[in-house]
C-alpha cells in the first residue's frame, strides 16, 4: 500500500481535500449560487460536505490497514498523517508551513464534524426552504464546516488559527444571517466581539510559545519539553527544560485557554452563546455540536502535552469549568425560550468537558465532546422541528415554551427524538450521555486519588466532583422541564393545537442523530475488571484517542505521573450509581413540577420563598447588565470621545478642511500672479533673481583664522565673498598694529603663512585692500592660548 | 577736488551699472506702453555690456578684447530684438488699436 503521507488526489495532498471540498462549495454557492436555484445549491453544499465526510472515512479507514512492517506501529499508533500542502509564511526565523495533521484526535473530530455536518445541511434543505437567502445560508454554512476542519486538521498553531477565525468569521455571519431584524445583527456582532477578545488571548499564547519554542508545530512543541535550556530569570541564570519549571506553560496554557473561553463559551465570555440563537436554527445545531464551541475543547486537548506541564494552568482550567456548569445550569432554570435553555444547557455541558480537560481527563473530553455533538445537534433540530411546527400552527412567538404543550400528540417523531437526546443529555443509562458523563465525573474523583498532578489540592478533586453532580443534577432538571413544557400536557395555545410533525428532509435527521446519541456511549465503556471479558471495541475510544494525547503528567524532562488512576470497581461502580441517581432525581423532580404542565405551586414559589434565585436566574444573573454597565458602556463612552476629538476635529476639521484650505489659499495666490500680464510674471523672476542673491555666500564678512600647532601658527585669509574678492591685496600685520595706510600700492601677501610663536604679538591684523571699491579694510583677531585641536 | 574728478575706480563703473539695470527693470515692470517697455529693456542690455567691460577691464584684459566683441555682439543682437520687438509692437497696435500691455493678458491662457 502506498505511503499515507504521500496520499494525494488531483495532485493536492488528500488531507487538504478535507476542508478544501466545503470551501469549494461554499465559494460556488457564494459566487454563482442565486443563478443555481434552491435545491441545487442545497444539494452542492450537501454534496461537498458529504463527500468530505467520505473522504474523511476513506482516509481513517484505510489507515487502519497501514503497517510498513510487521513489527511496525500501525499509522494511528504512529503520529498519523502529516501532509505539507505549501509554505504560507516565511518570516526571517519564523516559518509556518501550511501543514494538516491527521492523527486518532483529529479523525474523531473531523468525523463528527463532517457526519453531524452533513446531517445538519440535509436538514437546513427542508427547513431553510422557504428562505429568499438560501444559497447564501448554504455559502456560510459551507464555509463553516470548511473552517472547522482546518481548525481541527491543522498541523500547528497558525493554520489552527485560520481555522479559528473562520469559525469566529461563521458565526458573525450565520447568527446574524437575518441582518434586517436588528436585535439579530447585534447578536451576531456580541458573538464577533466576544470571540474577538479571546482571540486576542489566544494570539498572545500562540506569540509566548514561540517565543519558547521558537515553532509553532505541535511536534515541536511537545518534544520542547524535552529541552533543557539556560534560562535568564530573575534568579541568575539556570538550566531548566524549556518551560522555565512550568512558568511559561501556564502562562501560555492560560492565553490560548483564554482563546478557548471565547469559542467554548466559558465564564466570563459565555454570553455571546445564549445570543447566538438568534441565527437559523440549523446554524444553532452546527454551532453547539459540530462546529465552533468545541474548537476550544478540541485546542486543549490538542495541546495536551502543554497543560499536563502546569498544574496551574490546569487549575484555572477545571476550576472555569466547574463554574461555567454551574452558572449556566443555575440560569437555564427559569428561561422560557425553547432555544435559550439549549443554549446554556451547551455552556453547562461544555463546562463540563472542561472539567475533564482539566483533569486531565482528556479522553473523557473528546468523548463527552462527540456524544454531546450528537445529542445536542438532534434536541436543536429537533427545537427547530417544534418551532417549524408552531410556526405553521400561527405562532408568531414559535420559541416560547409557556405557549407549547401537548405536541406529543402533533409530532411524534420529533417528540421521540427529543425524549432519547434529553435522556442521554441527562446520563440516564444506556444513552450516550451517560457514559461520557460519568467518565468526567470519574476523573475529577480520580485526581484527589493518586493520580494528582503535582502541587495539585488534594481536596480539589472531590470539589470538582461534587460540583458537577450538582450541576447534573441541575441538567436533569432544566432539560426534563423544558421537555414536559413542550410535548406533555395540553396544548396552552391555539398553535400548538395546529402544529404538525416537520418534512421527512428534517425527521431523517433527527432520526439518524437520535440513534447516534442512544448508541455511541458504547464506544467509551468504562475499563472495569469484571467487564475484562467484552470486545475491546467497547472501549475503542480510550484505546484510539491513546496515542494522540497525554498520559502523565510532566513534573521535569525525566520526570512524570500517570493522569489518573485505575479505581477499583466498587468504587467506579459506586461513582456511576451515584450519577445515575442524582440524573433520575432531577427527572423526577422536573416530572413532579412540571409534568403536567406549569403547576401553581411553581408559580406560588416563584413568588414566593424563591423569588430572589428566580429572578437571578430568568435575569441570567445580570451578566449582560454587568458587561454593559462596566465594559460596554465606558468603552463607547470612549469611541464617542474619540469620535469627536479624532475624528471630527483632528481628522475632519484640521487634516482634511485644513489641507483644503491651504491649498484653497496657495490656488488664490498662484491666481493673483498668473493673470495674463507679462509685468507681473517678471515680478517674479525679479525677486526670484534677488533671492538667489540673497541665498549666496556673498555677504560673507573678510575675516581670517589662526591655527595653533605647538609653536607653530598657521594662518589663513578669508578675504570675504562676490566676484571681488579674489582680486583684493592682502597684508599682514605681525605686530598687531592696525594702521594699514602704509600699505597702499604694495604688492599682495600670501593667503596662508604659517610663522613662529615667537614671531608673533598677541594680536595679528589683515589689511584687505579691495582694488574696486577703493576700500580698505582691516580685521584683527587673538593668537589663541590653547592647542587647536 | 583731485579725487572727485579723477580717481574713478571699477567700482564705479559697476554701481552705475547696477543703477542703469534697475532703472530698466523697473521701467519693465511699472510702465504701461510697450514702446517704453522696449527702450527699458535695452537701458538692460546696455547696463550690462558696462559690466562685462569693467571686468574686462579688472581682470587685465587688455589685449584680446573677448569681452569687447562680446558687448559688440550683445549691440547687434539687441538692435535685432529691437527691431523684432517693434514689429510685434506695431503688430499688436493693428490689432487692437493700443499697446498697453495690461491689456495684453492673453499669455494667461
Amino acid at each position: 500500500m502506498q505511503d499515507p503521507q504521500t496520499w494525494s488526489f488531483l495532485g493536492l495532498p488528500a488531507l487538504l481535500w478535507i476542508p478544501l471540498l466545503p470551501l469549494l462549495g461554499s465559494a460556488i454557492n457564494l459566487l454563482i449560487g442565486k443563478w443555481l436555484g434552491k435545491p441545487t445549491a442545497g444539494l452542492i453544499a450537501v454534496f461537498a460536505v458529504g463527500a468530505a465526510c467520505v473522504l474523511s472515512g476513506l482516509m481513517v479507514f484505510k489507515g487502519l490497514f497501514y503497517q510498513p512492517s510487521p513489527e511496525a506501529p500501525v499509522l494511528w499508533q504512529a503520529g498519523g498523517i502529516t501532509q505539507t500542502a505549501w509554505s504560507w509564511l516565511e518570516v526571517g526565523g519564523f516559518k509556518a508551513e501550511m501543514a494538516f495533521r491527521l492523527d486518532s484526535l483529529s479523525a474523531v473530530m473531523i468525523m463528527i464534524i463532517t457526519f453531524v455536518g452533513t446531517w445538519i445541511h440535509i436538514y437546513s434543505m427542508g427547513y431553510m426552504a422557504h428562505d429568499k437567502g438560501y444559497h447564501r445560508y448554504f455559502g456560510y454554512l459551507n464555509l463553516f464546516t470548511g473552517s472547522m476542519l482546518i481548525l481541527v486538521l491543522a498541523a500547528n498553531l497558525p493554520v489552527m488559527f485560520i481555522g479559528w477565525e473562520g469559525v469566529g468569521l461563521c458565526s458573525f455571519l450565520l447568527i446574524g444571517f437575518w441582518y434586517e431584524n436588528d436585535a439579530y445583527a447585534y447578536a451576531g456582532r456580541k458573538a464577533f466581539v466576544v470571540n474577538r477578545i479571546g482571540d486576542f488571548m489566544f494570539l498572545l499564547g500562540m506569540f509566548l510559545l514561540y517565543w519558547a519554542v521558537k515553532s509553532l508545530d505541535f511536534n515541536d512543541i511537545k518534544n520542547a519539553s524535552n529541552i533543557t535550556v539556560l534560562h535568564d530569570s530573575v534568579w541568575g541564570p539556570h538550566n531548566s527544560h524549556v518551560w522555565a519549571d512550568e512558568r511559561l506553560a501556564a502562562a501560555a496554557g492560560i492565553c490560548l485557554f483564554g482563546g478557548a473561553c471565547g469559542k467554548s463559551a466559558q465564564l466570563p465570555l459565555f454570553v455571546w452563546l445564549p445570543d447566538a440563537m438568534a441565527g437559523p436554527t440549523p446554524v444553532s445545531a452546527l454551532i453547539h455540536a459540530a462546529t465552533m464551541v468545541t474548537a476550544g475543547v478540541y485546542m486543549v486537548c490538542r495541546l495536551s502535552f502543554l497543560y499536563s506541564i502546569s498544574t496551574t494552568a490546569m487549575i484555572v482550567i477545571s476550576t472555569v469549568g466547574l463554574l461555567t456548569a454551574l452558572v449556566a445550569a443555575f440560569i437555564a432554570f427559569a428561561q422560557t425560550d425553547l432555544k435559550k435553555v439549549l443554549a446554556y444547557s451547551t455552556v453547562s455541558q461544555l463546562g463540563f468537558m472542561f472539567v475533564a480537560a482539566g483533569t486531565g481527563n482528556y479522553t473523557a473530553a473528546i468523548f463527552h465532546l462527540g456524544t454531546h455533538a450528537f445529542f445536542k445537534a438532534c434536541l436543536f433540530l429537533g427545537a427547530g422541528s417544534v418551532m417549524h411546527g408552531m410556526e405553521h400552527g400561527g405562532s408568531t412567538t414559535p420559541g416560547d415554551i409557556t405557549t407549547m404543550g401537548g405536541l406529543r400528540k402533533h409530532m411524534p417523531i420529533t417528540r421521540a427524538t427529543f425524549l432519547i437526546s434529553c435522556l442521554a443529555i441527562s446520563g440516564i443509562f444506556p444513552f450516550a450521555g451517560f457514559f461520557s458523563k460519568d467518565e468526567i465525573l470519574g476523573g475529577a474523583w480520580a485526581v484527589a486519588g493518586h493520580g494528582t498532578p503535582p502541587g495539585w489540592p488534594s481536596a480539589f478533586g472531590y470539589i470538582l466532583w461534587g460540583g458537577l453532580l450538582i450541576a447534573a443534577l441541575g441538567t436533569a432538571f432544566y432539560m426534563w422541564r423544558l421537555y414536559f413544557l413542550v410535548f406533555s400536557g395540553n396544548e396552552r395555545s391555539e398553535a400548538a393545537k395546529h402544529a404538525h410533525e416537520s418534512p421527512a428532509s428534517m425527521t431523517s435527521a433527527l432520526a439518524i442523530l437520535a440513534l447516534f446519541a442512544t448508541v455511541i456511549g458504547f464506544i467509551g465503556v468504562p475499563h472495569l475488571e469484571m467487564l475484562h471479558g467484552i470486545p475491546s471495541a467497547f472501549h475503542a475510544l480510550s484505546n484510539w484517542l491513546a496515542p494522540a494525547v497525554q498520559h502523565a503528567w510532566i513534573i521535569d524532562a525525566t520526570h512524570t505521573v500517570p493522569i489518573g488512576g485505575e479505581g477499583s470497581d466498587t468504587m467506579t461502580i459506586t461513582l456511576m450509581v451515584i450519577a445515575l441517581g442524582i440524573g433520575a432525581f432531577g427527572i423526577l423532580a422536573a416530572w413532579a413540577l412540571y409534568g403536567r404542565g406549569p403547576s401553581a405551586r411553581v408559580a406560588k414559589w416563584v413568588e414566593g420563598p424563591l423569588a430572589g434565585p428566580y429572578e437571578a436566574s430568568k435575569n441570567k444573573l445580570w451578566f449582560d447588565e454587568f458587561y454593559d454597565a462596566t465594559i460596554v458602556k465606558p468603552f463607547k463612552m470612549l469611541a464617542r470621545g474619540l469620535f469627536e476629538i479624532a475624528d471630527r476635529f483632528i481628522i475632519d476639521t484640521v487634516a482634511v478642511n485644513g489641507a483644503a484650505f491651504v491649498v484653497s489659499l496657495f490656488s488664490r495666490l498662484s491666481r493673483w500672479v498668473q493673470n495674463g500680464q507679462v509685468q507681473r510674471y517678471l515680478s517674479g523672476l525679479v525677486v526670484g533673481a534677488a533671492a538667489v542673491f540673497l541665498v549666496t555666500d556673498c555677504h560673507r564678512h573678510p575675516a581670517f583664522s589662526i591655527t595653533r600647532h605647538g609653536e607653530q601658527l598657521a594662518l589663513h585669509a578669508e578675504p570675504g565673498a562676490g566676484i571681488v574678492a579674489p582680486n583684493v591685496k592682502l597684508h599682514w600685520h605681525l605686530d598687531g598694529t592696525t594702521d594699514c595706510s602704509m600699505e597702499k600700492d604694495k604688492p599682495s601677501d600670501p593667503p596662508d603663512l604659517t610663522v613662529r610663536r615667537g614671531d608673533v604679538a598677541g594680536r595679528v591684523a589683515l589689511c584687505i585692500d579691495d582694488a574696486i571699491g577703493r576700500k580698505m579694510t582691516v580685521v584683527t583677531a587673538e593668537v589663541p592660548t590653547e592647542e587647536t585641536p | 577736488m583731485n579725487d572727485l574728478l579723477f580717481d574713478v575706480g571699477y567700482g564705479h563703473f559697476l554701481v552705475l551699472a547696477a543703477v542703469l539695470f534697475l532703472i530698466g527693470v523697473a521701467g519693465v515692470l511699472i510702465r504701461r506702453n510697450a514702446l517704453i517697455i522696449l527702450m527699458s529693456v535695452e537701458l538692460m542690455l546696455n547696463a550690462a555690456n558696462m559690466t562685462l567691460l569693467t571686468f574686462s577691464r579688472m581682470w587685465g584684459d587688455q589685449g584680446a578684447l573677448s569681452a569687447h566683441t562680446f558687448a559688440l555682439i550683445v549691440i547687434g543682437v539687441a538692435a535685432a530684438e529691437a527691431s523684432v520687438g517693434l514689429a510685434i509692437v506695431v503688430a499688436v497696435f493693428r490689432g487692437r488699436r493700443n499697446v498697453d500691455v495690461d491689456k495684453l493678458t492673453t499669455l494667461r491662457h
